[in-house]
């Protein structure tokens, strides 16, 4: 049974405003379903609700404004369905664009900060190792628990919001040390080392990954380097799509996991699931969706949002030549003010690449509306959702791939590029 | 006689309606259609079936955090569950009732029930009480 604080019920029973009453009562029933004894001080929050669903969400952001609430804790802010930069258009209907704005509007009102981006992680953001946070956006959990070290668990809707107003999070799950220990090893030594290192492996080895592992929590083990950021990054998004992945350890490369052992906890793994290159070749094929590969009608990278070095990836590969298909290429405002300072935005839209801040294209409608259109993507988090919420089905290629295959106009795999 | 005797998760009204047993994960973001309450998600063995109105066997979930965003449309618009039967509570999903109940919309029941008696439960015409007893009602 949970038990609050004198402090806590006086708030839930509305001493400080009905809104900071809501948001109490909410992160306290949450807490006792889900067995917590106590609620935790958090430091940090980041908020996926800022996303129209529906007009539903807006009526709830709206309730949170008029009762008072203002955020306690710092709050940043995950993808709006809007692109309020105005690098990207939508075409959301009058009354839905009207709803999805007010309901970012309110977000603010709130106090959250206006970053609108799925990597927060990359935009200043980055709790320190230990630390309470309650963080919302599936990859952004499982970077900021397994990357940074910070301890959240996968925070959904009204509940990031709920708990960056009351400053506090119900105490279960990876809050606790106990909870971080990995159960199962995810053995990669016989996996071709120059394939781990390419970009394109770490959505397939996500995707795998979170088949098999699902709600556990694994330790990577036999690497022989230490993947960079944007290959975590890349790794626990598809990861965190394909299973309920929200930590995982990197022996020797996440802060958690000096080596396998301490992952571990020093007791010995449940299972162990040695990887072989047929399983990931079995991984690959489920990243594309497209019976037929002869065409592509688009190509969206940057889920998660790109950060300032996969511009630069991407503006080496493209050297300057224009597009036969639009890539869009999804992005924080944190990276849109560097590409403009550099004068990299309007070299990139003159090759035909359409930038997309603030939001994404699988959460709102940008790609043009086509039947049996095929998008092109290096993104395993994309190629997961767009099918569902785009209607396009999916080929996936690496970066590379998707930039020589927009520039023929058709897929192109393999590129020397 | 009461065939199962389920935890009350979160309480609501006692109902009646037929079950929809979810054979793999679901990822409400992306899997369920908030405007029209049926499963989108192609790679679901489920795809194609509307949860609205049912009751709603959930072995596990997956996926976005946002599963409680479309769970609460889903109330709003008139197209929740009747009753959201799960094998361990999941507090990103049941967000969406929580909060449904304090915007003070009519929410449906949470239980909680092993996923072992999902199968045989699929597709009957289910008895929930207000305490949590789930029988087969017989169709004559």
């Amino acid at each position: 049974m949970v038990q609050l604080t004198r402090e806590e019920r006086a708030i839930a029973g509305g001493e400080r405003g009905d809104g900071a009453a809501m948001a109490m009562r909410i992160v306290a029933e949450t807490a006792r379903l889900m067995g917590a004894q106590s609620l935790i001080p958090i430091e940090s929050a980041h908020i996926d609700g800022a996303l129209y669903h529906g007009d539903s969400g807006t009526l709830f952001a709206e309730r949170l404004v008029a009762g008072g609430a203002r955020t306690a804790v710092r709050a940043t802010l995950n993808v709006g369905a809007i692109d309020l930069t105005g690098c990207s258009r939508n075409r959301l209907p009058p009354h839905q664009l009207d709803m999805a704005g007010r309901m970012m509007t309110a977000y603010k009102s709130l106090g959250c900060e206006p970053t609108w981006t799925c990597a927060p992680y990359q935009a200043g953001h980055r709790p320190r190792l230990g630390s309470q946070v309650a963080w919302g956006e599936s990859n952004a959990v499982a970077f900021c628990n397994s990357v940074l070290g910070a301890r959240t668990n996968r925070y959904g809707d009204f509940l990031d919001i709920a708990c960056a107003i009351s400053g506090r999070a119900p105490d279960y799950g990876l809050h606790r040390t106990e909870n971080r220990r990995a159960t199962v090893v995810f053995d990669v030594s016989n996996i071709d080392p120059a394939f781990l290192s390419s970009d394109v492996a770490w959505p397939v080895l996500g995707n795998l990954y979170g088949r098999l592992i699902g709600e556990s929590i694994g330790v990577i083990s036999g690497l022989s380097f230490r993947p960079r950021e944007d290959m975590l990054k890349a790794f626990g998004a598809t990861a965190a799509s394909a299973g309920s992945v929200g930590l995982f350890h990197v022996a020797g490369t996440t802060p958690e996991a000096p080596d396998e052992s301490t992952a571990l906890h020093h007791l010995p793994p449940e299972e162990r699931i040695l990887v072989n290159a047929e399983m990931m070749r079995d991984a690959q094929n489920r990243l594309s969706t497209a019976e037929r590969a002869d065409r592509i009608d688009a190509v969206a990278i940057g889920s998660p949002h790109l950060s300032l070095e996969e511009f630069d990836t991407l503006r080496k590969l493209l050297r300057g030549r224009k597009v036969a298909v639009p890539i869009y290429a999804c992005t924080g405002r944190h990276v849109l003010r560097i590409l403009e300072r550099d004068r990299h935005r309007q070299d990139l839209e003159a090759s035909g690449i359409i930038i997309v801040a603030d939001t994404c294209v699988v959460v709102t409608p940008i790609l043009p509306e086509k039947p049996g259109a095929i998008l092109m993507t290096n993104s395993g988090k994309f190629s997961h959702y767009a099918p569902a919420n785009t209607g396009y089905s999916v080929l996936y290629g690496s970066l590379s791939d998707c930039v020589e295959s927009a520039v023929a106009g058709v897929p192109v795999f393999g590129s020397a590029a | 006689m009461t065939l199962f005797n389920a935890e009350v998760l979160l309480s609501g009204p006692a109902t009646m309606a037929s079950a929809v047993a979810l054979t793999a994960p679901i990822s409400f973001w992306g899997g369920v259609d908030p405007k029209t309450g049926v499963i989108s998600e192609i790679r679901h063995p489920q795809s194609g079936q509307s949860i609205a109105g049912r009751v709603l066997l959930v072995p596990a979930t997956v996926g976005s955090s946002s599963a409680a965003a479309i769970l609460l449309e889903l109330v709003h618009a008139g197209l929740a569950p009747a009753a959201v039967v799960m094998h361990e509570p999941d507090a990103i999903l049941l967000l969406g009732l929580i909060v449904a109940k304090e915007m003070g919309w009519k929410t449906p029941i949470a239980l909680r029930l092993d996923r072992a008696a999902f199968a045989s439960l699929d597709r009957q015409q289910l008895e929930i009480s207000q305490d949590g007893g789930v029988d087969v009602r017989q169709v004559p």
